[in-house]
Order: structure tokens, then sequence, then C-alpha cells
């Protein structure tokens, strides 16, 4: 009962998604003024009514996997009774069909607050917006329905469940792809706003200032869900790494640098009233990333190490959807951008200029990200099979990025409009001497690569540079998305310099132990203690006990556990870390290597941390940035409703 | 403004969109075609592993006759899940060699008596020093090599019974 809910949930939700697209529609081409169309006035509800029912069809299938109802087809293939119950209800979205269900059931609650709230628009604009909104829906409402129900009954009930893949039976997974997936929606609603705006003709600052919240909000939870993805890639699969340029990786790097891209561009909109075009045109191209990365990932025409649930036929559904929102957002781009006059100009050396510089340099990096992801694909079509890894991206992403954080340090201490270079003189001097000592400092300590060391002495000049927008402010009366870009300003320089500093001075180790053997590795001395066997609810494992002592410092117990579980069977790695202020211990149990010998695998990476904690201080800045702006959206609604209520007064 | 820059988005898109819709129409070929077809075996010459056949070496490979030579261990599960389909492929006339990778007499003696033994000859490979050089990476893998030693095939894994066909198939042209 509760599967046959959900399922005619999802579908009085498809069917509202439908209504809501003809009805903007109509209403948009009748040109009807507000409240006379009575179409027009069907748009707005039917969004609200539309993400509850959605949000109700996703507690169902959440209901199903609690209970693990095991005549449900999805239940039966990605769960299992034994399994801990809060990876019971991760399950629910730890597959394809309940992911897409996630996808819609977000998608279609940003839908109905967009319409609940959002006044500031023209109304005409706001009905082509929730049609778009609808549009996109409606596609995804029939890749559920058609293609991948969730709520498939199998005909015998199973006896017991298939479980879930042991590498996602971790806490991180319980939250890292909602996160991606509300990053993802969120770039569908600026680009229902970028399409309504551009039907309408109406790209203006206001279009900006309510595209914005959503694009931030996106960008928010795409920056934690990239954080989050390193981390637990980091320390779950034993490679010591913490990004491999897989496809999957770039697939969410990409909306990530479109999004980056979009939020500075939508600012000098907001601000300004420039760039009105390119600001459309990121719009749609950050959701086209989004869907591109979900293409990539489903269909399977990339191998990853992501070993999703892959199917041509989903694939192929997912790019007709492709092909039709972008294919027709692009034409409609193509037919009516040059209809939209220019905006407000602007010399190079300005606040706009350094954003504008920020922007195609992302762009370029966006570029490099989508070839090198794309290039098996397009030599596969000619018969040639390449693998494109580290030894492109490294260098060609640099190449951009560093004179991008170049102007990163200069840009936000430039005014608006136009400004000198030899205004901001001095404070840029005084980070390109720190950089200048960090380059000095790094070259002194090791000798590391050319990428490393550049990164290291950016890394320290930014930090200072970043801090400088609040030289000579009162910092009481700071607006709070100022104090936001200074935040994740900041938090690129400190990620940036954990990532230079975990390429130059890493040390690994591999060695193979006897019990009670000892291995170095850096400053540390690991002394393997003992190898025995523990349970856990669902699997079994072999754990090392090692002492690890840090410059003949008092030893921590690390306990890395090779594990294997039973349902589904699969062996995984966990590894054991210790964490210090300057870095961290990395220890991985491996195979016997012969009767009384273990393989253990070392790593020590000075100042790791850094890369997440800096990516954590981004998503933070953005938080801040987030909380200023929907504040003086409020206020500024507060105000009006007073103005309002005495206008009224003294008309009475 | 050109207009016509503002297509330029539209057409980018258009063209993955052919070369993505082209691929996913296109098989999947997943198989990984050895390097070593073509190739010479290595000199060597392996004690043997078991007490009731000889070893092997690289003259033995050379008399004129195309053999299987199956890399396998005692330790290894597949390689239990292979011996009925050896065992078919020696009783259609195939002769097989094979090579075992890091075990000892006891416990090949042991899975010989267990699961059959369709081997003529069998040479032990202590240090996997033979198994790397004719790049085999795991067990089991079966090499069909002609009467001159020179390797011809290299079947990846299990020979699952509807592949036994095939391997005799490709036995007989190493014969040619």
């Amino acid at each position: 009962m509760i599967a046959e809910l959900g399922l005619a949930a999802l579908w009085l939700a498809a069917a509202l998604a439908a209504l809501q697209l003809v009805a903007g529609f109509l209403a948009v081409r009748q040109n009807a003024p507000v409240g006379e169309g009575e179409l027009a006035l069907l748009v707005r509800p039917a969004a609200v009514v539309q993400g509850v029912l959605c949000a109700f069809a996703f507690a169902m299938l959440i209901w199903l996997f609690a209970r693990t109802d095991l005549s449900v087809k999805l239940v039966a293939m990605n769960s299992h009774s034994m399994k801990p119950l809060v990876f019971k209800i991760a399950g629910a979205w730890g597959n394809h069909e309940g992911s897409m269900l996630l996808w819609v059931t977000v998608m279609s609650a940003a839908g109905a607050l967009i319409a609940l709230i959002e006044r500031r628009l023209p109304e005409r604009t706001m009905q082509a917006t929730l049609a778009a909104q609808g549009f996109v829906a409606l596609g995804f409402y029939a890749f559920l329905l058609f293609s991948s129900n969730p709520f498939e009954r199998l005909p015998v009930p199973a006896l017991e469940g298939n479980g879930l893949n042991p590498l996602l039976q971790d806490i991180g997974l319980a939250f890292h792809p909602p996160t991606l997936y509300l990053g993802y929606v969120g770039l569908s609603v600026a680009f229902s706003f970028a399409v309504g705006a551009l039907l309408t003709r109406s790209v203006t600052p206001d279009f900006a200032r309510a595209m914005r919240p959503w694009v931030l909000g996106a960008w928010i939870f795409l920056t934690v869900g990239i954080t989050a993805g390193s981390y637990w890639a980091y320390y779950e699969l034993g490679w010591g790494g913490w990004w491999f340029w897989d496809p999957v990786e770039n697939a969410s790097l990409m909306p990530w640098l479109a999004a980056t891209a979009l939020l500075h561009s939508a600012s000098v909109l907001a601000a300004r009233d420039a760039l009105r075009a390119w600001t459309i045109m990121l719009g749609v191209v950050a959701f086209s990333m989004s869907m591109v990365g979900t293409f990539l990932v489903r269909s399977g025409i990339l191998t990853s190490v992501h070993a999703f649930a892959v199917d041509p036929e989903r694939g192929a559904f997912i790019l007709i959807l492709l092909a039709i929102y972008i294919g027709g957002a692009l034409a409609v781009f193509g037919l009516r951008a040059s209809t939209i006059s220019e905006g407000e100009r602007f010399a190079l050396v300005s606040r706009e200029g350094a954003l504008v510089v920020n922007n195609v340099l992302l762009s370029a990096i966006l570029g490099v990200v989508l070839l090198g992801t794309l290039y098996p694909l397009l030599t596969e079509a000619m018969g040639v099979r390449v693998s494109v890894g580290p030894p492109y991206f490294d260098p060609a992403s640099a190449i951009f990025a560093l004179p991008m954080l170049l102007v990163m340090a200069a840009g936000p201490l430039l005014r608006w409009r136009r400004d000198r270079l030899q205004r901001v003189g001095s404070p840029l001097l005084l980070a390109g001497l720190v950089a200048l000592a960090g380059l000095v400092v790094a070259s002194a300590w090791a000798s590391p690569g050319l990428l490393p060391l550049l990164g290291l002495a950016l890394g320290a000049g930014l930090a200072v540079a970043s801090l400088l927008p609040l030289r000579g402010r009162n910092l009481r009366r700071l607006p709070l998305a100022t104090l936001g870009m200074v935040v994740a300003h900041f938090g690129i320089a400190v990620a940036l310099i954990g990532m230079a500093s975990d390429s130059a001075f890493s040390e690994e180790r591999l060695a193979a132990l006897k019990v009670g053997d000892t291995a170095a590795v850096g400053p540390w001395k690991v002394t393997l203690q003992a190898v025995s066997p523990v349970a856990g609810p669902n699997w079994n494992a072999l754990e090392g006990v090692m002492a690890a002592s840090y410059a003949g410092g008092e030893p921590v117990l690390l306990t890395p556990q090779a594990r294997t579980f039973w349902a589904p069977p699969q062996e995984t790695t966990e590894s054991a870390l210790d964490t210090r202020w300057n870095g961290q211990l990395y220890a991985v149990l491996g195979k016997a290597a012969d009767g009384e010998r273990w393989q253990v695998r070392l790593w020590w990476k000075p100042f790791v941390t850094l890369i997440w904690f800096g990516g954590l201080l981004i998503a933070l800045g953005g938080v801040l940035a987030l909380l200023g702006r929907v504040a003086g959206d409020l206020k500024r609604r507060a105000i009006r409703r007073k103005g309002a209520a005495r206008r009224a007064e003294v008309a009475a | 403004m050109k207009a016509w820059r503002f297509f330029l988005p539209l057409a980018i898109f258009l063209a993955f969109l052919g070369v993505a819709a082209w691929q996913l129409t296109q098989p999947k070929d997943e198989f990984v075609h050895s390097a070593f077809i073509g190739k010479p075996m290595p000199q060597f010459a392996m004690r043997a592993a078991a007490a009731d056949r000889p070893g092997l070496a690289l003259a033995d490979l050379k008399d004129g006759k195309p053999k299987l030579l199956n890399i396998w261990a005692s330790w290894c599960v597949p390689c239990a899940a292979e011996a009925p389909q050896l065992a078919a492929l020696k009783a259609q006339g195939a002769p097989i060699v094979g090579v075992a990778i890091r075990d000892r007499p006891e416990d090949v003696a042991a899975f010989l008596s267990r699961y059959g033994n369709p081997f003529d000859r069998i040479g032990a490979d202590d240090l996997s020093q033979l198994q790397l050089a004719i790049g085999s990476s795991g067990v089991p893998e079966t090499f069909v090599v002609d009467g001159n030693g020179v390797i011809r095939y290299q079947h990846i894994g299990d020979i699952r019974a509807s592949q036994v066909p095939m391997i005799l198939e490709k036995l007989r042209e190493a014969g040619q």
C-alpha cells in the first residue's frame, strides 16, 4: 500500500507539472495582465502542490526502506534487513531510482518555494520561470515513471535483500549525494529564471537579485558536497589521494566552476546592470553542466571508479532530456540574446573588469575540465582508447587558475566602474612580498616541483590579500555579504596551501611488517603491534593495531582494517588517520605478504587537512553572503510593507 | 554585436550531442587485447611442481605441436572452477601444460587429486617470473602457444564451458 501511495503521488505531481507548464506558457503567450488570465492564477498553486506531492512520494520511499519492505524491487535490490537503520534510510537514495526521486523532490520543493515567496519580478517573468521549471520537472517525472520506477513491486517478495554496496555504507554517503543534488537542483532554478527572463526579455538587475540566492545556495551545497566527497574518497578508498580527476568528480566540479562564474557575473548584473547576455548564458551553462554530469555518470559512456547502476537505455533517456532542455534553451538564447541590449559599460581596471577576467578564466578552466572529461569519448568515436589523467588536468587547469588567483587578490580592492592600479598598489605590494617570502621558505624546506611551489607562494599571498578589503572598515557595520566574500576568498587560499603542501611534502612508505616490526615515514615511527580479527554488524575484518609516535613522542594507537562484507560480498579498506595541527598520518593495512608479514602502507601528509578546512571556509563564506542577502531582502520587504500601510492610513 | 555569435554555444552543444548519441549506440568493446600475441616465449626451465609429472622448459614447447599453457595455482578458487573445462579440452585432444604459481608440492598434489590432472607437464613458477614475462597478471590464464614456442592467443580469467570450442579453434589455428 505504501508503494502504491507513493506511485500515485508521483503521477499526480507529474500531472501538476504539466498543468504548470501549459498554464504558465499560455499566460505568457496571451500576455494577460495579472489577475485577468484565469490560467495564470493556477501557475503558483500548481507549483506548490506539486512540491508537496513529490515530498510525500519521497517520504513513502524512505518509509519502505526503513521497514525493509522486500516486496518492493528497489528495496530488495539495494537493502538488507540486517543493516543499521541509518544506512537503511540512506539506502533510499544510494541507488539510481531513489536518487532520481530525490532529485525531482528537491527540484519541486525549490519550485514550490519560489512560487510561494518570490514577488520581486514582473508576474509574466515569474510565470515563464515556473513554466520552465514545470517543463524540466516533467521530463524527470517521465524518466522516473517510464524508465526508473522506484516503487515497482516484485511478483514474489524476496526472502532477503541484496544489501548496499559496502563502500557506500558510510555515514558520508548519507549526506554526500543529497548535498550535491541540492546543488544541482539549485542550478535548475537558476536555469528556469534565466529562461523566464530571456522569454519575457526582462534581463534586469532585479532578475539577477532574484536568481542570486538560488545560485548562492546551490553553490554552497556544491562546495560542501565536493569537499565531503573528496574527503570520503581520501579515507574510504585507501589510496591516499584526495582528487583523482575521475569523470564523476569532474561531473561535480564542472557545475561548481560554472556556478562560481555565474555567482560573480550575477553580482555585476545586480550591482551595475552589465553583462546581461553573459549572465543568462552562464545560467544555462551551469545547469547543462549538472545534466551533462548526470548523463556521463548514469549512461556508463565513460568508465569511472564510481560503479553506478549503468544502463545505456537510461543514458539515452537523459541524453534526450539534455537535448530538449539545453538545446532548447541555447536556441532561445541564440534567437533572443541579440535583442537584449548591451548594458552598462565599464573600464578594464575596475571591479567589473576584474570580475570579467575571473569569469573568462573560470570558463577556461571549465573548458579544460570538460574537454579532458569528454576527450576519451571523442577519441573512442575515432577508434582510439585513451584515458586522461593528472598529467593533462594539473598543468592545463593551473595555466588558467594561477592568473585567476592573481586577479582574485586584486579584484575586491578595486572600485566599480573605473579605478587606477596605483590606488591599490601598496596593499598589493604587501601581498606580493608575503608570496615571495612563501616562495623562499617553501623552496628552502624541500625541493618541490614548480606547480606546488607556485601554489604555496600564491596561497600565502592570497591569504593576506583576501583579508585586505577589511582594511579601514568598521567591522561591526560591514555587510554580511562582504564578510562572506572575504571568508570564501580566504578559504580558497587555505585550500590552495593544503593542496600544494600535500603534493610538495607528502612522504609515502610501503612496507611488509612482521608483528613487532617498525617502519618510519617522515617524522613518524610506526610499530605493528598486532593483527586480530574483529566483527561488525554486517562485516568482519582484520584489524591491525599500530603504535605511531611523532618525533619520538608518546605513541598513539591506529587501527586500520581490511573489511570483508558479506551482504553483498566485497572487501574494503578502512584507513586509520591521526590528525595533528600540522598534518595527517594515514595508515592502510593490506594483504598478508606471506605467512607472517603484512603489507602496510603509510603516508605522512603535512597540512593536508587544510584542503577540506579551506573548502568548508569557502562554503561558510557562501552561507554568510546568503544570510546577508536574505536579511537585506527581508528588511526591504518590511520597509515596503510599512510604507504601504502608512500610505493606506494617509489615504483613509 | 554579431547575432551569429549567440548561436555558438548551441553549435558546440549540438556537436557534443552528436558524438554522445553516436557513442551511445555503439557496442562497447570491453575486451583487453593482449600485447603478447605473436611474441616468442622467453627462455625458461622450471622444476617439476608435482611428483608424477615432469617440469617445463622452453624446449618442451618447441616440439612442433601447438599446446595450451595454463597458468594456475592450487590456492586459486577460479582455477578449481575451471578444472572441468580443462578436462573437456583434454578429452577433445588438446595437449595442456601447466605452470603452478607460488605453490607447494603437497598442495599441488592435493588439488590435482581432487579436481583431476589434465596436464602433461607442470612447471613450478615460484616467483611468478615466467608469468610476468609473458604478460599474465593473474590466475588462471591460458595461452595458446604454437609449435615454435610463439604465443598465439591469451585468455584472461577462467575458461567458461561456452568458451571451450573457441579455445579449441584457436589451438587449431595455431597448428596451421
